[in-house]
């Protein structure tokens, strides 16, 4: 016991390089991601470059049929995994705990293990370039294209056991991040009073822990199949094609949502804040985003309506999908109104928030257009669907992230960013967007399939693809824009105020930028919606404070996290190349580790009340 | 203003003809891309409905509310309005269901099943990586890459991968309907106009996918029956006779004209007539279809790559036989 | 919140949940649970799907033989019942008595697993592998799971009894017990189905 007591107060600290590999604070976890996310995101996007390169004109020879399908697999596996889930994990991460007036997650320790699992779930991932045998069968996998057969090298194993590591990180996020709001929340934060940010990330986080383990089973079933020879999709021996299909997008539509949720969950903070103006119809927002959500469970055969599902499931699945139109509607109209009678200011935040809404609504529209099956059979994997997706993912989810990333930026870093730059990252961002996938809606129409590496001269594509790679090139301008943007603020000094844009409504501008390490001093009392508005408009400078000052409870920092995935790692590479003990050996590091967690107690250290004042 | 110029292109294009007439889904050529094309007119105009409304919401809003420079003052900070957002629930529910009553409509109309029609012709349609194989089950004849249609009878499709997944599609005739591997579907198409349609394949399949188009050619009635004679008449071999046996050993292991040889690559009968040789090279070029036929057999792999054929150096062909070959093949058309 | 100042005899009634990190370690497990069940079910749709494809192997009616697992069902069931015991003992604070409860639940556990294997060899003879069919790859894969979660459950409850050893009976070691013990009942439950989704109906309808 005495030992333990002892141990229990030992202030373990880090400096340089050994804290950030160690760090278990929500804070230094999400600017983690935030750098890993936006380094995938460079990635993938030059992927995307060499395709529209390679687009640019009939018959072209940049690359090759089967790089090109490498690329393509690579760009949607990359933006989708890598780039896009670990920027969402990112703001969930910065923002989650100071919304709901928390010092940390639920589980600190866990936030660390999967960002790192994530991380090299894509390091491997991406070592496929160099390996030289790399996923080309989409990133869809479809089976029998991905099976054994039809893909003897090592390509696919990198695409399933990449994203098998990566997907145990998204899963334990989306644990943490359930328990963490369920049980964390300040005193007085009831559910209908937490920010709109908060609702989507805890919908999100549950979407997540139901639809990661279909993906999970999918991709061992795959691996089985590839690695041991099983027939789960081996036609020949009784296995399904079509199983495969349900089983990916049993996921696969979920994960959509899981995608654009915390972006309307950014988008509704961002709205609000910039109009001066309370998010109109707040009740009305959860419950459709719940709806959405519920729904996203049920409409996943609309993918496959070109699969010979048969009429029955067609109509069914069109309806189903139709129907989340509706509360999409709604929440779209309660951005208008909550701008409508407002103070709009328009920041660079703001300029994403409101791009996003007309952008995400044409996205929504061909959505349901697609929706109707009978005319999907034109659309399925032509053009019109990669406009359709893009719109949404880009236009929604993206220009979602932007806003966030812009939005929060202050809180994050204690620094803001530059509006000039910003503002020109919007525009090329934005007017590149629409030029390079607006017109893809026609060239779909007129008879272009998806996936293609090349085109004949003379089918009436060759103008509308040259428009569409001019506008990734200004696509690729605007990114680079938002990197000289971090790097030129980098050098200003820290001066960020803690109610950064003045009208902030929520907990976390009720606290320094960046805040302390145990983020709340003390723990708030939130009085109402908008809790730190509601304080301000009554002429208050600070929260209620719910507790008195005291000695603060604070997680010790860890390595076993990151040697946990650097074991699954190598047991990843074990497994692919056949080396059994070296696999085995990958497993050990990670279940000793785990083993090494549990028995040692880890109490944690304190921060006592003379020291909180250095930090705050 | 930039944005606009995409948006301006594309709506030129669109309105100056939608499209090849022979490719386009915006400009049908038969009952069934028409079915669908009525659909998507009536969902674009529903959704063009909300986006109009969306953006014009959106545009008074941002400029009628921007804030003012120094602009302290706080707004209302209204909850909601019932009246509203009841408003914009029961919209979308009325409009989905404008759009929804047709969808249904066509989900069973178009998955109407001519598999036991005695007046439909009966066509299944094998895809593999990277051709197309027709076989018409009430002659008992197989063709390749050009599959040949009566105008004034439905065709019933029966669809089946021979690899993997592909995907079966002739944008201005009607949508498309996957060839899945192990599994069999079923679609009907109608040709009520004469000529030639561009068919893709839509499910990406291997390297080659982007190349692995198809043609449908439909003629009237009478041609059609003097296509299926002439396609059961005995085959024409080479005339000369080390050719012959030279064309039986290398390229009827696999391939077939008329009785003889195998379908587990392209029917060749009649290949000379086809509008292209490997779905992809133009007759109409120059040099036509001796000397596509020629290049391809030279290097199948230059031309389709991932395609299961071997070079000529690995057929232990020569050049010259080559074009000996490529001279017989151009010359073998049928006449319907 | 400070664990280490517990000792016992001091424990509260529930001490599984006397600290807010114990409630969200009980809370953030099922959650878990709550991925597991997606897990186990489609690994159950994937089998439903694949169960008539047997290929040259044998049926499923013809393999499966009832008795024995019957008897492995009972053994499952049966430790489902000394872990709720042991729990109890937990919230009486007999350390004893819980810990010879665990033991006899890994006893049941390690008999599963005995009787699982003897039944795996059993189906190899007869010409059931691994890669025989579309069905078989899908049995294993599914009750493989199965099997693989009862011997990670064994290895944890033998290491909580180690702690419980050393460190005896607190705040920290509580929820341990209490968790394993829900893991457990999980295990249990999915093996009700199991038995009944891939035995009873192999046999009846295979």
């Amino acid at each position: 016991m005495a030992a333990h007591a002892a141990h229990a107060h030992t202030v373990k600290r880090y400096k340089g390089l050994m804290d950030w590999l160690t760090t278990v604070d929500h804070k230094k976890i999400g600017i983690l991601y935030m750098i890993a996310g936006l380094f995938f995101f460079l990635i993938g996007g030059l992927e995307a470059i060499m395709i529209r390169i390679q687009l640019m004109k009939p018959m072209n020879d940049f690359v090759s049929g089967d790089t090109f399908n490498e690329l393509i697999t690579m760009h949607g596996t990359t933006m989708i995994f890598l780039a896009a889930m670990p920027l969402l994990f990112a703001l969930m991460n910065a923002v989650i705990p100071l919304q709901i007036g928390a010092r940390d997650v639920a589980f600190p320790f866990l936030n660390s293990l999967g960002f790192w699992t994530f991380f090299f779930g894509g390091v491997l991932l991406n070592l496929s370039w160099f390996a030289g045998t790399v996923p080309d069968a989409g990133w869809t996998s479809y089976v029998p294209l991905a099976g054994p057969n039809y893909n003897s090298n090592h390509g696919v194993d990198y695409y399933v056991i990449g994203l098998q590591i990566a997907g145990i990180g998204t899963l334990l996020g989306g644990i943490n991040f359930m328990a963490t709001i369920i049980n964390m929340r300040a005193p007085g934060l009831s559910f209908m009073r937490l920010p709109m940010f908060t609702w989507a990330i805890f919908i999100t986080s549950a979407l997540i822990v139901f639809a990661f383990p279909v993906l999970t089973v999918g991709l061992v079933a795959l691996m089985f199949d590839r690695l041991f020879h099983a027939n789960f999709f081996e036609i020949g021996n009784g296995g399904s094609e079509v199983l495969w299909e349900h089983i990916f997008w049993v996921f696969g539509h979920p994960e959509v949502y899981i995608l654009i949720v915390p972006a309307f969950g950014v988008i509704s903070e961002v709205v609000s804040t910039f109009s001066r103006k309370r998010l109109f119809g707040y009740s009305s927002m959860v419950f459709a985003t719940v709806l959405i959500a519920f729904l996203g469970f049920m409409v996943w055969a609309h993918h496959m309506f070109t699969t010979g599902l048969g009429p029955v499931a067609n109509g069914l699945f069109s309806i189903a999908t139709m129907l989340i139109a509706v509360p999409t509607g709604v929440k779209i109209f309660n951005w208008l109104f909550t701008l409508w009678g407002g103070s709009i200011r328009f920041t660079t935040a703001n300029l994403f928030a409101i791009g996003f809404i007309p952008t995400f609504v044409m996205g929504g529209v061909t959505g349901v257009m697609l929706a109707s099956a009978p005319a999907d059979f034109q659309y399925h994997d032509s053009y019109f669907v990669v406009a359709h997706f893009h719109y949404v993912i880009v236009g929604g989810l993206i220009f979602g992230i932007f806003a966030g990333l812009h939005y929060w930026w202050p809180k994050m870093f204690g620094r803001m960013l530059n509006e000039t730059i910003g503002k020109i990252t919007f525009w090329t961002f934005f007017i590149g967007f629409h030029m390079t996938f607006l017109i893809q809606h026609f060239l779909g129409l007129l008879g272009m399939p998806r996936r293609v590496y090349t085109y004949l001269d003379g089918q009436g594509f060759n103008n509308m693809n040259l428009i569409s790679t001019v506008g990734a090139f200004l696509m690729g301008i605007g990114t680079i824009a938002f990197l000289l943007n971090i790097f030129i603020t980098w050098s200003k000094p820290r001066n960020a105020a803690a109610d950064a844009w003045e009208d902030g409504r929520s907990l976390e501008w009720s606290i320094p930028s960046p805040p302390p390490e145990y983020n709340f001093q003390q723990l708030p009392l939130v009085r109402g919606y908008d809790a730190w508005w509601k304080e301000k408009m009554e002429g208050k400078t600070a929260m209620t404070p719910a507790e008195p000052i005291g000695s603060i409870h604070m997680p010790s920092p860890s390595i076993l996290p990151l040697i946990m995935s650097i074991g699954l790692f190598i047991a990843g590479f074990g497994f692919m190349y056949d080396h059994l003990i070296v696999g085995g050996v990958g497993l050990l590091i990670t279940f000793g580790c785990m083993i090494v967690r549990s028995v040692f107690d880890d109490h944690g250290f304190h921060i006592e009340p003379e020291d909180q004042e250095v930090h705050a | 203003m930039k944005r606009l110029i995409p948006l301006l292109t594309g709506l030129v294009l669109l309105l100056s003809g939608c499209g090849r007439e022979d490719l386009s889904t915006l400009n049908p050529q038969g009952p069934v891309a028409e079915k669908q094309l009525d659909l998507m007119k009536l969902s674009i105009g529903i959704m063009a409905l909300v986006v109009v409304v969306v953006f014009a919401i959106c545009i008074y809003v941002l400029i009628r509310f921007r804030r003012r420079k120094g602009d302290k003052s706080i707004p209302k900070q209204v909850e909601g309005n019932h009246t509203l957002e009841i408003i914009w629930t029961v919209i979308p529910l009325v409009l989905l269901l404008i759009l929804g009553v047709p969808t249904i409509k066509d989900v069973f109309g178009l998955a109407k099943d001519y598999s036991k029609d005695k007046d439909a012709v009966q066509v299944k349609v094998t895809a593999h990586q990277y051709w197309w194989e027709f076989e018409y089950t009430d002659y008992g004849i197989t063709t390749a890459q050009e599959l040949i249609v009566p105008t004034d009878k439905k065709i019933s499709f029966e669809l089946v991968g021979a690899d993997v997944k592909h995907s079966f599609w002739i944008p201005s005739i009607g949508g498309k309907m996957d060839t899945n591997p192990g599994v069999t579907n079923r679609m009907y198409l109608e040709f009520p106009k004469e000529g030639v349609f561009r068919g893709k394949c839509a499910e990406l399949c291997g390297p080659s996918h982007a190349l692995m188009d198809f043609k449908a050619k439909a003629v009237s009635e009478a041609s059609f029956q003097r296509w299926v004679t002439a396609m059961k008449a005995p085959a024409v071999m080479p005339a000369d006779k080390d050719l012959a046996e030279k064309f039986t050993s290398q390229c009827l292991s696999c391939h077939a004209v008329g009785e003889n040889g195998s379908n587990s690559a392209p029917n060749l009968t009649g290949v000379g007539g086809r509008q292209t040789i490997g779905g992809i090279l133009y007759n109409d070029a120059e040099g036509g279809a001796e000397k596509n036929i020629h290049d391809w057999v030279t290097d199948p792999q230059k031309y389709k790559s991932g395609a299961m054929m071997p070079s000529a150096e690995d057929n232990s062909l020569t050049d010259a036989d080559v074009s000996a070959i490529a001279k017989y093949l151009a010359g073998y058309k049928l006449d319907y | 919140m400070s664990a280490h100042e517990h000792v016992d005899g001091q424990l509260p009634h529930e001490p599984e949940k006397a600290t807010l990190e114990a409630r969200n370690k009980i809370l953030g497990f099922w959650i878990f649970l709550g991925a597991e069940t997606v897990l186990f079910g489609t690994l159950f749709s994937a089998f439903l799907a694949l169960r008539h494809n047997i290929g040259d192997g044998p049926k499923a009616s013809e393999l499966f033989e009832l008795p024995m697992v019957f008897a492995a069902t009972m053994i499952l069931l049966t430790s489902s019942l000394t872990s709720v015991f042991a729990v109890q003992s937990l919230h009486q604070h007999k350390k004893n008595a819980m810990i010879g409860w665990l033991v006899v639940t890994i006893v049941l556990g390690l008999a599963f697993l005995g009787l699982e294997i003897y039944e795996f060899s059993h189906y190899l003879d007869e010409g059931h592998g691994f890669t025989t069919s579309a069905f078989s790859s899908s049995f294993y894969t599914l009750v493989g799971f199965h099997g693989a979660h009862v011997a990670f459950g064994v290895l944890w409850i033998s290491l909580v009894i180690g702690q419980i050893f050393k460190k005896g009976l607190t705040v920290v070691t509580a929820p341990k017990i209490y968790i394993s013990a829900i893991y457990w009942h999980f295990i249990d439950v999915v093996w009700v189905f199991i038995f009944t989704v891939v035995y009873l109906m192999g046999k009846v309808a295979g």
